[in-house]
């Protein structure tokens, strides 16, 4: 077969249940794939060899049991994979080996796939264009001028160019939904809890949680299903069923009701953003489902309150990083002069930004100014989500402002920057479960999402919602190989 | 409230990242213009509110304090940029 590459994941699994293909073949498609796709720079660490040798030995003892049996898959360079090396995009991780593997890994190898590359990524999560990365930036299949999105950018640039059947990507404030949207991929945030962040590279540890990126809603059903799981090892995992979502996975979505909130019409919202908005309403509409107008009235203070909570949270968290027990270290005559040597060459110029914002907004006397009061807005941002749902079953917004920006349009303004992740921040401070799915193009060819928010632990409704909009979006790749 | 040059260098030292002096007045703008950002929460008044310390709704659960690894020493010190036989190597603290 010579397209294998082309095909979904789960056409991909049950062709090698089937035999149709081996595991051997579909190895070597996407390493094949992979390799003459070095322009696009989505890989950090490349486990071909590895891959090739897993593939050779599971086609000797063809094990069948698993929801992911013979597929390699490569995976955000955030989580810990064992004795590969994890850098997280920084070079302060440059040289760090993990002695362990994350629970969500080890769940999909559980399942039966093995790890095809570790994906480029913003530093420490901490970006929305891929451009912050100590490993340079990742490219867009669809211009290569074009920024991928971010933070988990390698991930769907790789996924959208056919260099891994399926990845997975972590989400604090959009790292799985914005690049999902800028790559014409579908991209899920599960529900806060879901996904073990136990071996996940911490950011900020009350936001961050683990999803699938895929090339199709199907897919993404059968990732959630494989890589979540209640962990001990995670305080914050809650212990619900692992849901069969493929089996209950359906586009009969008649009678639910979705909500639209109308602030998420934001000034300078471009008209065709609005109008693959009004077209998703119609596709929904079609499907059965009842509109409603919402309002979420604390909206526009979702992304001020993530940027005292999401700063804070990470300068505590990257506390660990001190040049004695992994990583980078730099010299110096004293302790604290190896430590701020060792940090400030470590670490590139946006993660010291948010170290140092998190460290001020923490600090004595301005603790109740700046993070107490986030914590009380973000109840209030929750509280219009709460709300909300109790006459609706799930919400309908744009996944981003924007399609895919040029390289370097933004890296001079982080406000700009951040603004990029205005639609899907809230979800994050909420805890709730949302997906991006491509829906539609700009003018300029580009390709632009949908995003679903549902209620907590309700993946399945957000998931048959987005199958009833892919049917009728009838979305399909667009792009020319450029890079090959 | 803006972040003068004096508040970078005085947070930079609390976070252990030294800043090149070139770089301050840079800093201070960009995170300036962070805290502008910022304090539009200052619009909301939020006095009877309740601050969220947890999105789940669950209380964070207690487990058996039992001993479930050990002997790992090897792994713990194995990435460790400079090491002695069982112990971590940083520079001398006591004169």
């Amino acid at each position: 077969m010579e397209n294998i590459s082309e095909l979904t994941l789960s056409e991909i699994s049950n062709g090698i249940k089937s035999k149709e293909f081996s595991s051997e073949e579909v190895t070597k498609s996407f390493i094949n794939n992979s390799k003459k796709s070095k322009k696009l720079n989505a890989y950090i660490t490349e486990c071909f060899d590895e891959a090739l040798k897993s593939a050779k030995d599971f086609d000797k003892k063809k094990d069948f049991t698993g929801l992911l049996s013979g597929v390699p898959i490569a995976v955000k360079d955030l989580f810990c994979t064992k004795n590969v090396k994890t850098t997280a995009g920084s070079k302060i991780l440059h040289n760090f080996i993990p002695t362990y593997e994350s629970t969500v890994t080890n769940n999909l190898w559980t399942q039966g796939a093995f790890l095809l590359g570790k994906l480029n990524c913003d530093e420490f999560a901490m970006g929305s264009s891929n451009e912050t990365s100590f490993f340079g930036n990742v490219k867009n299949p669809y211009g290569e001028k074009l920024v991928p999105g971010g933070s988990s950018g390698g991930s769907a640039s790789a996924l959208a160019a056919n260099l891994t059947p399926a990845t997975i990507g972590t989400d604090t404030g959009g790292s799985i939904r914005q690049p999902a949207s800028f790559t014409g991929t579908v991209g899920l945030k599960p529900t806060y809890g879901k996904c073990s962040r136990w071996g996940i590279v911490a950011f900020a540890s009350s936001l961050d949680q683990a999803g699938p990126m895929t090339n199709n809603v199907e897919d993404c059903a059968l990732l959630l299903q494989a890589m979540s799981s209640f962990d001990p090892k995670d305080s914050t995992s809650i212990n619900t069923k692992v849901e069969n979502y493929t089996s209950k996975l359906t586009e009969k979505v008649k009678g639910i009701k979705i909500g639209i909130p109308k602030e998420y019409r934001v000034d300078n919202m471009p008209e065709e953003i609005e109008n693959l908005w009004k077209k998703g309403i119609d596709f929904l509409k079609d499907a059965g489902a009842i509109i409603k107008n919402i309002s979420l009235p604390h909206t526009k203070y979702a992304l001020p309150t993530y940027y005292i909570v999401a700063p804070a949270e990470a300068s505590s968290n990257l506390a660990r990083y001190d040049g004695v027990k992994y990583g980078h270290r730099a010299n110096g005559d004293s302790l604290n002069e190896m430590y701020e040597n060792t940090r400030s060459e470590g670490f590139g110029d946006e993660v010291k930004r948010r170290i140092l914002m998190g460290t001020y907004v923490l600090s004595s006397g301005y603790y109740d100014a700046y993070y107490l009061k986030a914590q009380k807005v973000r109840q209030l941002i929750k509280s219009d989500f709460d709300n909300a749902f109790n006459d609706i079953d799930a919400i309908l917004t744009p996944s981003t402002p924007n399609a895919a920006f040029k390289i370097g349009d933004k890296s001079d303004d982080p406000i700009s920057m951040y603004l990029n992740d205005i639609f899907t921040v809230p979800v994050n401070l909420s805890g709730l479960p949302a997906i991006s799915v491509p829906a539609g193009y700009d003018k300029n060819n580009l390709p632009l999402g949908l995003q679903l928010i549902g209620k907590p632990f309700d993946e399945q409704t957000v998931l048959n919602l987005s199958l009833a909009i892919e049917k009728r979006a009838n979305f399909k790749k667009n792009f020319k190989t450029w890079w090959i | 409230m803006s972040i003068d040059k004096d508040t970078v260098k005085h947070i930079s030292k609390l976070a252990r990242i030294s800043v090149d002096e070139k770089k301050i007045s840079n800093l201070s703008k960009d995170l300036t213009s962070i805290v502008k950002f910022i304090e539009k929460l200052n619009e909301l008044k939020t006095d009877k509110i309740t601050p969220l310390t947890s999105i789940i709704n669950a209380s964070l659960k207690s487990r058996v304090d039992e001993v479930k690894d050990g002997e790992i020493r090897d792994q713990i010190l194995e990435n460790s940029p400079e090491k002695n036989k069982e112990f971590f190597v940083v520079p001398k603290v006591i004169e």
